[in-house]
């Protein structure tokens, strides 16, 4: 598609483009930067290149935010969440989208109205219950929380992929006398596994980097996931803010990495759940 | 038998969402500290509300907030997306930088903020006052802190917009943009009249997401300021966080939620409605 024609209009929005891309990148170099140098050399100058490296920054962030244990736990949180979220939301999304039970709409509709759902509705009882039942501090507590939370995005989202599945292949399945469990485990979810894939992206992005949950849930440095005890780490255990960026490169290097590789399955997930029908 | 492929996701969600939210209407009406058993205390929490200057306060706070991300991020989102589609090369290159500081973790996006931009002492703001220019750190200033911390929210957020707009403006149909080449409309005019009716409604779901969401804005306010310095920059959520589990007033704090809750039910009325509507075409 060729919109414009003209030579000025194009050099104007390759202007902008990069004006708007040096807003989204300004902080992220500065992150890179400064996680490099002693504290003294970011006092002197935030913007400057780094004189001397200093990598001990990485091995004194990685101890002090305990990350050999939290980033496990972070691992933990994740992928029991993403195990949780894709086996039973894909059933219910597979319900939903080819209308096999009478109550569909019904049940459209209150997980369309949970998505939305404001966290602050349920989290105090939901906290002073798991209280009760010694469930602070329990990082498979949290997993149950983040699928919870996470499982009316992903059956919207997966929705759409079963929807795209074509009916003959369902029906050929059933005249040659397959059970419901056969059509949606030998020949449905083979089809869909890329929507698969990409829910358990989004579920990961989510959980790996969610606070709100996850400070009140988990309270001991030890228990907590990497990114509430960079928070504490920056928050309490140090001013030394070059160790403190370091930190977050080591947080936010792997997913970054992994969007990068899989960017286009991170945007169409999560431009799809939210907006899509 | 196939109900019963719904019920795994259905129990989790009753246990963890629903008989809660039940519960935060039944606290509401109730005096909690969180550790013997409830009483009931009838209309109390909801005139101590409405009797206390901080919740006024933080529902006017809520309500800037709220105006602020329906206009900036959606206007630096179309505009993007817009030249996105001038563009023919690196469009795929600019979306992804676009989307990155969505992927960045929001405790991470606040201490670069806080550190490496607005401190006077290790962040840029204090680089440009050695320079003679005279900025100071938004954060510790009750007429900016609350502008300070939005400013951050919508930098890690604007990008989203930017991706799902252009998404929706590449399926514009061919014929129309087309037809209004050959009239000979200029691309502005091409943008007023074809291209924003025609993703009307990804723009009115995500308007009525941004109100839903403004409402439940709390990461960055938290981290940030925890709502100072005096209240300048407190909202709802961390009024009602606080409630809970500073003062031990979960009465109060459900109460709070409750008024939340509202917003975000008038929200996503029309958030499902329309939702629905598009499905069923």
């Amino acid at each position: 598609m060729r919109l414009v024609e003209s030579r000025a209009t194009l050099f104007v929005a390759y202007a902008m483009l990069s004006i708007f891309a040096f807003i989204a990148l300004f902080p992220i170099v500065l992150l890179v930067l400064n996680s490099l140098k002693p504290a003294a050399q970011i006092v002197q100058n935030p913007l400057g290149l780094p004189e001397t490296i200093r990598w001990e920054n990485f091995a004194n962030a990685w101890k002090h935010a305990k990350f050999s244990r939290t980033f496990i736990n972070s691992l933990l949180v994740s992928g029991t969440t993403i195990v949780i979220v894709c086996s039973t939301s894909s059933l219910t999304a597979y319900v939903i989208a080819r209308k096999k039970i009478e109550s569909w709409k019904i049940l459209t509709f209150y997980l369309l109205a949970t998505t939305t759902a404001p966290i602050q509705l349920y989290i105090f009882p939901l906290y002073f219950g798991f209280a009760k039942l010694g469930m602070i501090n329990n990082i498979f507590g949290v997993a149950l929380i983040y699928s919870a939370i996470f499982s009316p995005f992903a059956v919207m989202l997966m929705r759409t992929y079963f929807i795209a599945v074509p009916k003959e292949l369902e029906e050929a399945a059933i005249v040659d006398g397959a059970t419901s469990w056969q059509v949606f485990w030998r020949v449905m979810l083979p089809i869909v596994s890329p929507g698969i894939l990409t829910v358990a992206l989004i579920i990961g992005l989510n959980s790996w980097n969610e606070f709100l949950i996850a400070t009140t849930f988990l309270q001991k440095q030890e228990n907590t996931t990497a990114v509430i005890a960079f928070f504490l780490l920056s928050g309490q255990y140090s001013s030394d803010w070059g160790e403190i960026m370091a930190a977050a490169l080591i947080i936010v290097l792997p997913v970054v990495a992994l969007f990068v590789f899989m960017q286009r399955r991170f945007i169409e997930g999560m431009a799809g759940g939210a907006v899509k029908g | 038998m196939h109900w019963l492929y719904v019920v795994p996701t259905m129990i989790i969600n009753f246990v963890i969402v629903l008989i809660p939210a039940l519960l935060t209407v039944v606290l509401a009406f109730c005096n909690f500290d969180g550790l013997g058993m409830p009483t009931y205390a009838g209309l109390a929490n909801f005139q101590s509300l409405a009797a206390d200057r901080v919740f006024w306060v933080a529902l006017g706070n809520n309500i800037i907030w709220t105006a602020i991300f329906l206009v900036v991020p959606m206007a630096m989102g179309l505009l993007a997306a817009s030249m996105l589609l001038i563009a023919r090369r690196g469009s795929n290159f600019f979306q992804i930088v676009y989307f990155l500081p969505v992927v960045i973790a929001t405790v991470i996006t606040a201490r670069v903020w806080q550190g490496m931009i607005y401190s006077p002492v290790t962040g840029v703001f204090g680089l440009l006052k050695q320079y003679g220019i005279p900025i100071t750190n938004p954060l510790s200033q009750p007429s900016m802190a609350l502008f300070g911390v939005a400013t951050v929210d919508l930098w890690h957020w604007w990008g989203f917009l930017c991706v799902i707009f252009f998404a929706a403006l590449r399926q514009v149909p061919q014929e129309q943009i087309e037809a209004a080449r050959i009239e000979g409309a200029t691309y502005v005019q091409m943008m007023r009249y074809v291209m924003l009716p025609a993703i009307r409604p990804t723009i009115m779901l995500l308007m009525i997401m941004t109100v839903i969401w403004s409402f439940l804005a709390f990461d960055f306010v938290y981290i940030l300021t925890q709502g100072g310095p005096a209240l300048s920059s407190e909202l709802l959520s961390t009024l009602a966080y606080r409630n809970a589990f500073y003062d031990l007033n979960v009465g109060r704090a459900a109460a709070a939620a409750l008024v939340i809750s509202l917003f975000g039910l008038v929200g996503t009325f029309f958030y499902v409605r329309i939702q629905t509507k598009e499905g069923e075409q």
